[in-house]
């Protein structure tokens, strides 16, 4: 692998600053623009940089492509798994009104654990699929 | 009256663009303007007030989907498209297909309508309850976790499934044999 | 005179996604690079979206986020379907992308005609 100096000090600044609004989108999304699809593809974009910037063998030591498919498995049963606590509780499936003492409070619970499962699959996905673009492309 | 003056320029930029996407013979370059057609895409949507998507298609097709782009042209090496010829019956489709669209147009209601269909049935309730019966300001969050919850974890299944197909179809497992072989060997000659 | 610039003004969206959709479907036909069909594919998809957004515009409307002192949001119902479409859009892209990949691998070629001739040589 080359060296890109100057690739690789910008990415030193950046990609902090990236994944920070990565988590600000993701938690943030209730009140402005921003949700789980969003933080996933901007979390993804990243890591796809980091990838560029510093090489395949150092983004799989940060970020191993097996964490990767548990996380994007345990995102979507996160979602699924919401969905069936609320049949559990006497609710409809995903109807998240009775996961706390108000309705309000219940949804408010729901929509964050759906957000997160959706943000860890989105993220974990897009980046497992440029890991393996980018493994294909070091093979001779 | 601006915005609609700046969503007509963006809408000519990006018209500029797919043509010239669809005429680049050098594949490169193509990929370089499919990044700018998002870039273009994502400040559209931000014109026509839906910010949550303009976020989206910006890191989405200007990021991910331009590099996935450049790394399947690294993979196969072929940078230039052989020289196209005009399709006679692919043009001829095209413009039928087009001008019965744009006469059907007609009968849509205008840009911005107040009375359009689509304002109507449930956005108009998701707009009006959605802040009582979710507690979220953003009615675009609301909708996608809460009132159609079920259609995003439908969308969520086929993302990952996505993922799966790329992992089956270039999946690293194809490849370990050779390189345990290697291993194996070099473990038992120490 | 008025007329017809309200027409254009209120349609000009409509014409250019119909103009989009079909720069993508003739491409998608005509030409015989595999990654130039599927990025023609993608202006396809981008033409459905613009569609589907132009339809959530209002005249001076905000976002779809409330707050006090605003009563005309823009019509979130589109923006949820085109937001959950464009990442559905980009993992089948990239599972577009691995096909060509593979095909680059066993055939040593995108264009479609080489594809199809290498075929052809084979079964004779």
């Amino acid at each position: 692998m080359k060296s890109h100096l100057l690739l690789q000090v910008l990415a030193r600044y950046l990609i902090p600053l990236i994944l920070l609004f990565a988590f600000y989108v993701q938690f943030h999304g209730d009140f402005s623009p921003g949700g789980g699809f969003q933080a996933g593809a901007i979390f993804s974009a990243a890591m796809v940089f980091y990838l560029l910037a510093f090489g395949l063998p150092a983004a799989e030591r940060v970020l191993p492509p097996s964490w990767l498919r548990i996380l994007a498995c345990f995102g979507l049963l996160l979602y699924a798994g919401t969905g069936l606590v609320d049949v559990l509780l006497g609710g409809e499936f995903l109807n998240y009104s009775v996961m706390a003492k108000t309705p309000l409070e219940g949804q408010h619970i729901g929509i964050i654990l759906i957000e997160i499962g959706v943000g860890m699959t989105v993220a974990s996905t897009l980046t497992l699929i440029f890991y393996a673009f980018a493994h294909w492309s070091r093979l001779p | 009256m601006i915005d609609v003056v700046l969503n007509i320029v963006l809408l000519l930029f990006l018209l500029t663009m797919a043509v010239s996407i669809l005429f680049i013979r050098h594949l490169m370059a193509m990929a370089m303007l499919f990044g700018l057609y998002s870039l273009l895409t994502a400040a559209l949507f931000l014109v026509l007030d839906a910010p949550d998507v303009a976020f989206t298609e910006a890191a989405v097709g200007t990021g991910i989907s331009t590099v996935l782009m450049l790394a399947t042209l690294a993979i196969t090496g072929i940078h230039k498209e052989k020289r196209p010829k005009i399709h006679l019956p692919a043009l001829l489709l095209c413009t039928l297909v087009g001008g019965l669209l744009v006469v059907i147009s007609l009968d849509l209601p205008p840009l911005g309508d107040e009375q359009s269909p689509a304002l109507q049935g449930v956005a108009k309730h998701y707009l009006e309850k959605g802040k009582e019966e979710t507690g979220v300001p953003n009615v675009v969050t609301a909708v996608l976790a809460s009132y159609r919850g079920f259609d995003t974890l439908g969308e969520v299944a086929v993302i990952f499934t996505g993922g799966v197909c790329v992992l089956m179809l270039l999946g690293h497992w194809r490849q370990k044999p050779s390189v345990k072989v290697k291993n194996k060997i070099r473990i038992t000659s120490r | 005179m008025e007329s017809v610039l309200d027409l254009v003004l209120g349609h000009f969206n409509y014409w250019a996604v119909i103009a989009l959709l079909m720069i993508g479907l003739y491409g998608i036909i005509a030409r015989q690079n595999l990654l130039k069909k599927l990025a023609c594919l993608s202006i396809f998809q981008t033409g459905v979206f613009l569609l589907f957004i132009s339809w959530g515009y209002r005249h001076d409307a905000t976002v779809p986020i409330l707050a006090e002192g605003f009563s005309r949001y823009a019509n979130p119902l589109p923006q949820v379907l085109m937001l959950t479409a464009i990442v559905v859009g980009v993992a089948t892209l990239a599972v577009g992308y691995a096909l060509i990949v593979r095909i680059h691998k066993a055939y040593g070629s995108i264009e479609e005609d080489a594809i199809l001739e290498k075929d052809q040589q084979e079964q004779e």
